[in-house]
């Protein structure tokens, strides 16, 4: 290639740079270089906040908010953990109690005690009391069910583990694969918490044996397999229960049109394991004092009141309200089980791979 | 050269080095002892083994059963040809996470299988194989067909006078000549099976998994770098001994043959056998690449209340939640980010194009091979990568919206080599000779012959970019920001919320993609172009 | 004009075949050049090496004294007419002719009017739309002709200017061509396996063999004086025979045959043209055989076979003088026609 030519394609691909560049400029806000009053949250794929909300923060504190979604959960943590000396952002939201030892022991954060920590109740705290993380919301991974199902066969829904296992809930239970979706690992967290560190493979077996099936993720779980779902009635799902969320019933019945009286599905209370999910201050923020500014507006009441609807997870603070559409559907969940984060970080792989051979192999 | 070289060190080769540099070292130091640790697990021989035949035999079995569709495509002319050739493509661009759960209804519970015979497929290995078949179809009719039009029927013809039997006429002209494009495209469909992904994460099961399945549970879940990094060197050793071979084949094939306009070599069918055969055919496709496609479409219109549009009004509205912005927005969102990606992957595809053409060392042709390497790596590794090298200015292209087109048009650059290179060595390099005694410069030379000649090409080659971008998933959700979702990630995001309307939007989107990438397509055909994507 | 100075361009593997071997050439301002040689010659190599279409080896090209070698093709200033025209197949007839002077920066509304007169230059008035696939091999000829012309290169090359055309055709161009290039002033390095072509068109000849300049000088010289056995036998003389000098006359196979005064004395080798070739009875000369007799149009060309098995030579003769196939002729040789050879 002549000098003149090499010359000449790389005008032309700065023209084409270029071109784009402006073909795109809508997305100005996405500037390379945030300005000093930038904070950047870095968050899994499903946060969300109502604009007004954080519209107001953002009037009250002086930052302007970026908002920059990393994959699920899991690739959001490891992607943060894999960019920790040069992060993407400030704040980190979304690292739940499976994952937190994980960032902690890869020094993703640093300490920040929130303002109004003193407001969430400490059952939801984690770690020493440095406060690396601030707990944001907490949800329950439970068992749903399809209540038109359940009626039809004159069959009382499950309530507790040990339901699952019996009989009558034969070949009627789809999980899913615990090493590919959080669900499902919380749903093994739960069963362990329940039956012991010894206990739980027996009791798996004997799902097994009655008939549970597994796929690899939740969507395909809950919208194709599940019967009560939107999904899943038109995929023609035809496996009443589903490992889930406690907050998908009020999600079915919010997303249907028109609005049922009540959610078309249930929850089993006694199948729960609670999941709570944390942010924090990254190690190398550029920005820590907009970063803590932000993590004090994420534990706020307007933003824990806010939260429900857009990310179908419940308030960590003690004084936080739901909206009424919530709680028209929510579910109460009193007695979850849980875990703690050290506790699941020393056997996370190990329960991974003894549930692999008992279910897959 | 300098460019498409620059380009794919950057935005390839080296992210891929830097994650699988994370993985293997420690403190430092390399450490390589963790590649034999690693595949002596028993786990991982079992993957290699399950990817390596499930590979095998779905191109198998894609052969046998677009073979004969290649020939009906190539020689036999019936109304709705266009169209039907179009359809049969769109599988190809169709995000797996969507395609995957329309497989599932033939398939799958409730399926046309199980209504007819009770039988259900899914979460077997015959779901897999089949949804190969779904997705790969294309490849060998494209290619396959491609020539085959093209072959001079009157070889045929004078073999027959010559005393040939219509079966050994075509076995001894027609077949040798076809060998080569046929072999190219079971190499590309076993490439494409052999790092399948989405169709075995959701229809094989999680009892089934390949490498690629195992470096994302390795890399995005179970933050296991060494072990991922391990399994992407295996892959890339594997990937780049199919292409080597693969690049071979092709070289075999651009060999002189009789070629002919294609225009004048279909024939409306005559005689039982060939209105079987179409018959045949049109049946397959209709059962095995329609129906799915169509499940979709029935999907997207079934509200609650009756069918109807409602799905397609809520996608201009924001209130859904999952996105900051109306979900119909991915489709601007989509088309611009796809004609970057398109233009970038025309312009490095392009030059890559003219300097092969030009020149043939074994340097060059190694360079052939390389380009098409990204089509076999994991996009976890290549997003990964981006995050972990592309972090300095002046490379901190992190939070840059241009690494979606980037990461695209990693995908669509080899397709634009493949289907530019042939028509360019075809151009006599005399032509450009007299353009430059004439006094035009050689990037003005290129403007005036080249451009012009190729122009149908790379209006084909620009189209089947633009389609892959539009349809590219992997890559694409790991870099896309959250504010400007494209087609396929808005679909998934929808897919990821319990609720009717989001389940019902997301098939409406898939519908808005399929009919996109189709008309994408159509427009090809239009373009009147008959070696469409070839391989 | 144009300057080639020990201009070298190697081939192939490891550089083995050298195409063109150190060759000394010059044109001078509006002189027309034409390369002669058998097809393998390097002629081609050479208008390509002028054109900076091919990198020299060793040597320099100098145009109007100025070095070549870093100056790419398109800057060259020189029009090159292909062998086998490369009309751009995109464009109209036109359009080809229009194209250098795009490349030249002619303004648009100049255009037309030269490309006009250029086609009626070259006889094709009018053509302008004619698409090139519709076009004969004469026409397509004339439009690369006019296309090479446009831009007014100071130096135009043709390689095998007429070499696909009828016999009719070529006589006439060649022709045509030569009055052209007179009235436009044009500087011509044309190339050509056609010897007639090359005499009729050029002020001067040079003659190629294997890569290296064999003769150069007037169709006139080269015809009367072959520079060598290769270059006779090129032009198509093929009585050359090996002789032994002693004053004005040469022992030969044929006998004694007259040398001009001042030969040197000892071996050499000797052509005798055809025309220099004269029947007599068969006794009055060395004793031959008609073994062919082929009708020329204006002369009979005959292959004659001496009766003591001597090497055959060739002689040309008026119509009615002409002996028939298988006749006993005798022959004796004219001074005039008999050139001595390195």
């Amino acid at each position: 290639m002549s000098t003149i030519k090499k010359a000449a394609t790389v005008a032309l691909a700065t023209g084409l740079g270029m071109a784009a560049l402006g073909a795109c400029s809508d997305s100005g806000d996405a500037s390379s270089n945030p300005g000093p009053t930038t904070v950047t949250l870095v968050a899994h794929d499903s946060f969300a906040v109502s604009k007004g909300v954080l519209k107001d923060f953002e009037k009250k504190s002086g930052y302007r908010v970026k908002v920059l979604k990393d994959g699920d959960a899991g690739e959001a943590v490891n992607k943060a953990i894999l960019t920790r000396d040069n992060p993407q952002g400030d704040a980190f939201f979304g690292v739940d109690n499976t994952l937190l030892s994980r960032a902690l022991d890869n020094h993703l954060f640093q300490p920040y005690r929130a303002g109004g920590l003193d407001l969430v109740r400490p059952e939801f705290w984690a770690g020493d009391d440095r406060h690396w993380v601030t707990p944001i919301d907490t949800g329950n991974i439970c068992v749903n069910y399809d209540k038109r199902y359940f009626t039809a066969h004159h069959l009382k829904p499950p309530n507790t583990f040990a339901d699952l296992a019996e009989p009558a809930y034969r070949n009627l239970l789809v999980t899913e694969n615990v090493s590919t979706s959080s669900p499902g690992l919380g749903f093994l967290l739960g069963s362990a918490a329940q039956y012991g560190d010894k206990g739980w493979p027996a009791y798996w077996k004997k799902l097994r044996a009655n008939g549970v099936k597994v796929v690899d993720t939740w969507e395909q779980a809950y919208n194709e397999e599940f019967s009560g779902s939107a999904g899943g009635r038109k995929a023609g799902g035809d496996r009443p229960l589903v490992v889930s969320y406690a907050s998908s019933p009020p999600a079915e019945a919010i997303y249907a049109s028109p609005q049922p009286r009540t959610a078309p599905t249930g929850v089993a209370t006694g199948t729960c394991f609670r999941q709570i999910e944390y942010a924090g201050l990254l190690s190398h923020a550029k920005n820590p004092k907009g970063a803590k500014a932000l993590l004090d507006f994420l534990i706020s009441k307007e933003f824990q009141d806010d939260m429900p609807l857009n990310m179908f997870v419940d308030p960590v603070r003690e004084t936080a309200q739901a909206p009424a559409l919530y709680r028209k559907y929510a579910v109460q969940v009193d007695t979850p089980q849980t875990m703690a984060p050290e506790k699941i970080a020393a056997h996370r792989d190990q329960w991974v791979r003894t549930w692999t051979s008992l279910l897959l192999k | 050269m300098a460019v498409p070289a620059a380009f794919f060190a950057v935005f390839f080769a080296y992210p891929v080095a830097g994650i699988v540099a994370r993985g293997l070292r420690a403190g430092g130091s390399w450490h390589v002892g963790w590649i034999g640790a690693v595949l002596t697990e028993s786990g991982i021989g079992h993957v290699l083994w399950f990817t390596v035949w499930q590979a095998l035999a779905s191109t198998a079995l894609t052969l046998l059963l677009a073979l004969p569709a290649a020939y009906v495509f190539a020689r036999l002319d019936f109304p709705g040809k266009r169209l039907l050739r179009a359809l049969v493509t769109v599988p190809f661009v169709l995000p797996t996470v969507v395609a995957g759960s329309a497989f599932l209804a033939l398939l799958g519970r409730g399926g046309l299988l199980d209504q007819l015979w009770g039988v259900r497929l899914d979460t077997t290995v015959w779901a897999i194989l089949l949804a190969h078949v779904f997705f790969n179809y294309a490849v060998v009719v494209r290619t396959v067909g491609g020539l085959w039009a093209q072959l001079d029927p009157r070889q045929e013809e004078a073999a027959r006078v010559l005393g040939a039997s219509r079966r050994r006429a075509w076995r001894t002209v027609t077949l040798p000549a076809l060998g080569p494009a046929v072999a190219a495209a079971a190499l590309i469909v076993f490439l494409f099976t052999f790092t399948s992904f989405g169709i075995v994460q959701i229809l094989g099961g999680p009892a089934h998994s390949t490498i690629e399945v195992e470096i994302y549970r390795q890399t995005a879940e179970v933050f296991d770098l060494p072990t991922a990094a391990v399994l992407t060197l295996l892959q890339l050793v594997a990937v780049g001994a199919i292409l080597a071979v693969h690049a071979r084949t092709v070289r075999r094939r651009e060999r002189a043959l009789h070629l002919v306009d294609a225009a004048g070599t279909a024939r409306r069918p005559r005689g039982a056998a060939q209105w079987t055969l179409l018959g045949g055919v049109l049946a397959t496709a209709g059962i095995l690449l329609l129906l799915p496609l169509g499940v979709l479409v029935q999907r997207s219109l079934r509200t609650t209340d009756g069918y109807g549009l409602g799905y397609y009004r809520a996608l201009a509205s924001a209130d859904g939640g999952a996105f900051l912005v109306p979900p119909i927005d991915a489709v601007a969102n989509s088309l611009q980010y796809a004609l970057a990606a398109t233009a970038i992957a025309l312009l490095v595809g392009g030059l890559a194009a003219a300097a092969l053409s030009r020149r043939a060392g074994a340097l060059l042709r190694g360079f052939d091979a390389l380009l098409m390497l990204p089509l076999g790596v994991s996009a976890v590794t290549v997003g990964f990568g981006f995050l972990v090298t592309l972090d300095r200015p002046p490379l901190d292209l992190r939070s840059s919206w241009i690494l979606v087109p980037l990461a695209q048009a990693l995908v669509g650059a080899p397709f634009v080599v493949r289907t530019m290179l042939p028509v360019l060595r075809a151009v006599d390099d005399r032509l450009r000779e007299a353009a430059a005694v004439l006094g035009a410069s050689p990037l003005r030379a290129w403007r005036e012959v080249d451009l012009p000649m190729v122009r149908r090409a790379l209006l084909t080659a620009a189209g089947f970019a633009f389609a892959v971008s539009l349809g590219e998933f992997g890559a694409t959700v790991f870099i896309a920001r959250p504010d400007r979702p494209t087609l396929p990630v808005a679909v998934a995001r929808l897919l990821g919320r319990a609720g009717d309307l989001n389940y019902g939007q997301a098939m409406a989107l898939s519908v808005v993609l399929m009919v996109v990438c189709a008309l994408a397509l159509l427009l090809l055909e239009r373009a009147g172009t008959e070696n469409t994507g070839e391989f | 004009m144009l300057t080639l100075d020990g201009a070298t361009v190697r081939f192939g593997r490891d550089r083995a075949h050298t195409a063109l071997d150190g060759v000394d050439l010059t044109v001078a301002e509006h002189e027309v050049v034409c390369v002669l040689g058998p097809s393998g010659s390097g002629k081609s190599t050479l208008l390509r090496a002028v054109a900076g279409l091919q990198p020299l080896d060793a040597g320099r090209v100098l145009l109007e004294g100025r070095d070549q070698g870093a100056v790419p093709a398109h800057r060259r200033g020189v029009g090159l007419m292909f062998q086998d025209h490369q009309l751009f197949p995109q464009h109209d007839v036109g359009g080809n002719v229009a194209f250098g002077l795009r490349m030249h920066g002619v303004p648009r509304r100049e255009r037309p009017a030269r490309v006009a007169r250029l086609l009626e230059l070259v006889g094709l008035a009018g053509a302008e739309r004619r698409a090139v696939a519709t076009l004969s091999g004469g026409e397509q000829q004339r439009v690369a002709l006019a296309r090479a012309l446009a831009p007014r290169p100071r130096l135009l090359m043709l390689d095998e200017p007429l070499g696909q055309l009828d016999r009719t055709l070529r006589e006439r161009l060649v022709v045509e061509l030569r009055e052209l290039f007179a009235e436009l002033g044009t500087t011509v390095l044309a190339v050509t396996h056609d010897q007639g072509e090359a005499f009729a068109l050029a002020d001067r000849v040079v003659v190629m063999r294997q890569g290296r300049v064999a003769q150069s000088g007037t169709p006139l010289e080269v015809w009367r004086r072959p520079a060598d056995a290769f270059v006779a036998r090129f032009l198509g003389f093929d009585n050359v025979i090996d002789a032994t000098v002693t004053g004005e006359v040469a022992d030969t196979a044929w006998g004694k045959l007259p040398v001009p005064a001042g030969t040197p004395s000892g071996g050499c080798r000797l052509l005798v043209r055809p025309a220099g070739v004269r029947l007599v009875p068969a006794a009055a000369g060395l004793a031959c055989t008609v073994t062919a007799r082929t009708f020329r149009g204006s002369h009979v060309a005959l292959r004659l076979a001496p009766c003591d098995d001597g090497p055959r030579l060739d002689a040309a003769c008026a119509l009615r003088d002409a002996p028939e196939t298988g006749a006993e002729v005798g022959v004796v040789f004219d001074g005039e026609d008999v050139v001595v050879l390195p």
